[in-house]
């Protein structure tokens, strides 16, 4: 009567073949899939430097430093565009930056459940809206009744306008951001305030924002990467099609990197291959995709430093 | 009894001075402060709405469905964006069938499968930097990929190139809040399952994925919405900003081979006319617009919130 053991074989374990195949399969496609966003940025990179240095080739590089951005004239100031789109950001930024972060300060410290569950979804709908309808706003609304009322002489379009409007669609990134910041800083950095007797708005301003400053931070960059890529709004309120010149007046209506960019893609200047005009896109493309690539990564920074702290 | 004095003003004092004022002037003043930057950043979407409202009305009220219905023209009175609600349908149809399977199956792959490698720390890290990169670049990506080097395929300036560009655009975001979504759902989920001798996959399957569904659909429909108001990639592979003629009995390949527009490029081409009755069109075809982008984003934090769970 003795027993007999059976040892399982190490291939009964491993289960059937079949099964084995179909996980190999499916892990290699999901895989494939992961692998196709690093094609995507390869081919961005390879698409953007490839045409453009073949544009660059075939200029006169001083072209790029002729005053004025008139791309039919073979004039491609890029300092003009530069200068378009940080009087773009700035503006956006003042608009943008303190409505954001305040917002963001309300609904992390200020407002009970039942307030933010209301408001969070309606900030949400607000950064839904598309930025063609903010252009239309911006050149039916903001212009003609906002800047048009408070300075004589002004244009139909102008960079105040377009800037405000960018302004407002980043109001949402940079309160969702500074919010997932100031929520993430410890409830017990606040309690150990208020046990030493300071009140709300001390704790909300000496412990909370201190505490969520690198959060804060990278919103504010996300904020201006934004608004340096934005395109639609600069391309209906901020004017320019045909040329610009440089200006650092916030009422002149001229051109940005991305509106740049839109308006050479819609232009008759497309048609006519040969010219070195329609090209010039994939430089400005270059410039702009270095631009909110560094600034986002600089933002990613700050956001792992505050994840690292808490 | 002078002691009994003294203490009882000492009391006093320190009493007074742990109460503070009563009423906290600055704090509250603060307070109404950081309320008023929040209603001022939703003022704008009210004035937004309510203009938008008011200059499209009569374009409603005299035009009706007509509006809706009728081709692009060079007539104010008789142009119309059914056109383009066809053709942003068309593109976001490349967003469903491309975008949502690569997207969440790069997710899973990430979240599931893969291991803290370098090689995977880098994947992550430059879908995080493609989230970020304008919308614009897409556009160039798109005409010079699908538009110029696969013309053969996709037919140049086409439905088709419009479409897989605005497929890569929302990838890196449908794989952000996919993974997002699977992360949330509890390890001991997993291993229930796998202690019973699942396979991975099946972990995946039957486990996994039916909890966070909710994640990511709501995830999948926000990035159709974002699609669907897309305008500048669009601009760059050739959307039409003038007269298009469309219809005609082509077949179904023919059409996405051919040129198109889109309901956020009408809108574009509406507001760059001049005279009130474009602006008035304009308005109505963003009123159009809004309602089918506000309509989607209601059902995502309906979704969201009736099915959301809690661990």
């Amino acid at each position: 009567m003795a027993a007999t053991t059976v040892t399982p074989s190490a291939d009964l374990l491993s289960g059937s073949a079949r099964r084995r195949r179909k996980e190999r399969l499916v892990k290699a496609l999901f895989q494939g899939a992961a692998m196709f966003s690093l094609i995507v940025s390869v081919a961005i990179v390879i698409a953007l430097t490839g045409q453009a240095i073949s544009w660059l080739f075939d200029i006169d590089l001083s072209w790029l430093w002729a005053g004025v951005w008139s791309p039919r004239s073979n004039q491609f100031d890029i300092l003009t565009l530069f200068l378009g789109t940080m009087l773009i950001s700035v503006i956006a930024m003042v608009v943008a930056a303190p409505l954001g972060i305040g917002a963001a300060l309300y609904l992390s410290e200020y407002a009970n459940p039942r307030v933010r569950r209301t408001l969070k979804p309606i900030l949400e709908v607000l950064a839904g809206i598309p930025s063609v309808v903010l252009g239309y706003f911006a050149l039916t609304v903001i212009q003609p009744d906002l800047v048009q009322l408070i300075f004589n002489d002004v244009g139909a379009f102008s960079y105040l306008a377009a800037g405000i409007a960018v302004g407002i669609l980043t109001i949402p990134l940079i309160a969702s951001v500074a919010e997932d910041a100031m929520y993430a800083v410890p409830h017990a950095l606040r309690e150990a305030a208020y046990g030493i007797g300071a009140r709300r708005r001390t704790v909300a301003i000496r412990i909370v924002i201190p505490a969520a400053v690198s959060g804060i931070v990278a919103a504010l960059i996300l904020g201006i990467s934004r608004a340096i890529g934005e395109t639609m709004v600069v391309a209906i309120a901020a004017g320019a099609t045909g040329s610009a010149q440089r200006t650092f007046n916030p009422l002149d209506g001229g051109q940005t990197m991305t509106g740049a960019i839109a308006s050479l893609a819609i232009g008759s200047d497309r048609a006519r291959g040969s010219d070195l005009a329609f090209p010039s896109l994939y430089f400005v493309g270059l410039l702009l995709f270095v631009l909110t690539f560094a600034l986002n990564v600089a933002s990613e920074r700050f956001v792992r430093r505050f994840r690292k702290d808490y | 009894m002078s002691t009994i004095a003294a203490t009882e003003s000492t009391r006093r004092t320190v009493e007074l001075a742990l109460r503070g004022r009563r009423i906290d002037v600055r704090g509250r003043a603060f307070q109404a402060l950081l309320l008023l930057t929040l209603f001022i950043s939703l003022g704008f979407l009210l004035v937004l709405l309510w203009t938008t409202w008011t200059t499209a009305q009569p374009v409603f009220t005299d035009r009706g469905w007509d509006f809706v219905r009728s081709d692009v023209s060079s007539l104010a009175s008789r142009a119309g964006v059914w056109q383009g609600i066809v053709g942003s349908l068309i593109l976001t149809g490349f967003v469903v069938f491309v975008a949502l399977p690569l997207g969440v199956a790069a997710a899973i792959y990430l979240e599931e499968y893969a291991r803290d490698t370098a090689l995977n720390r880098l994947l992550i890290a430059n879908i995080r930097n493609l989230a970020g990169v304008p919308s614009v670049v897409y556009g160039i990506l798109g005409l010079v990929v699908f538009a110029q080097a696969l013309r053969g395929i996709s037919g140049g300036l086409s439905y088709i190139s419009g479409g897989l560009t605005l497929a890569v655009l929302v990838i890196p975001i449908v794989i952000l809040v996919t993974m997002e979504s699977l992360r949330a759902v509890p390890a001991s989920i997993r291993e229930a399952a796998y202690g019973v001798g699942a396979t991975r996959w099946e972990v995946v399957r039957s486990h996994v994925l039916p909890y966070a569904a909710p994640g990511v659909f709501t995830g999948a429909i926000l990035s159709l919405a974002r699609a669907f108001g897309e305008t500048a990639p669009l601009l760059l592979v050739g959307a039409v900003t003038g007269y298009i003629s469309t219809g005609g009995d082509r077949g179904l390949i023919d059409t996405l081979q051919g040129r198109f527009t889109a309901l956020p490029t009408l809108i574009f081409s509406f507001s760059r006319q001049i005279g009130d009755d474009w602006r008035a069109n304009a308005a109505a075809a963003i009123l159009v617009l809004l309602v089918v982008i506000l309509a989607v984003n209601a059902v995502a934090i309906v979704l969201r919130n009736r099915y959301e769970r809690k661990w």
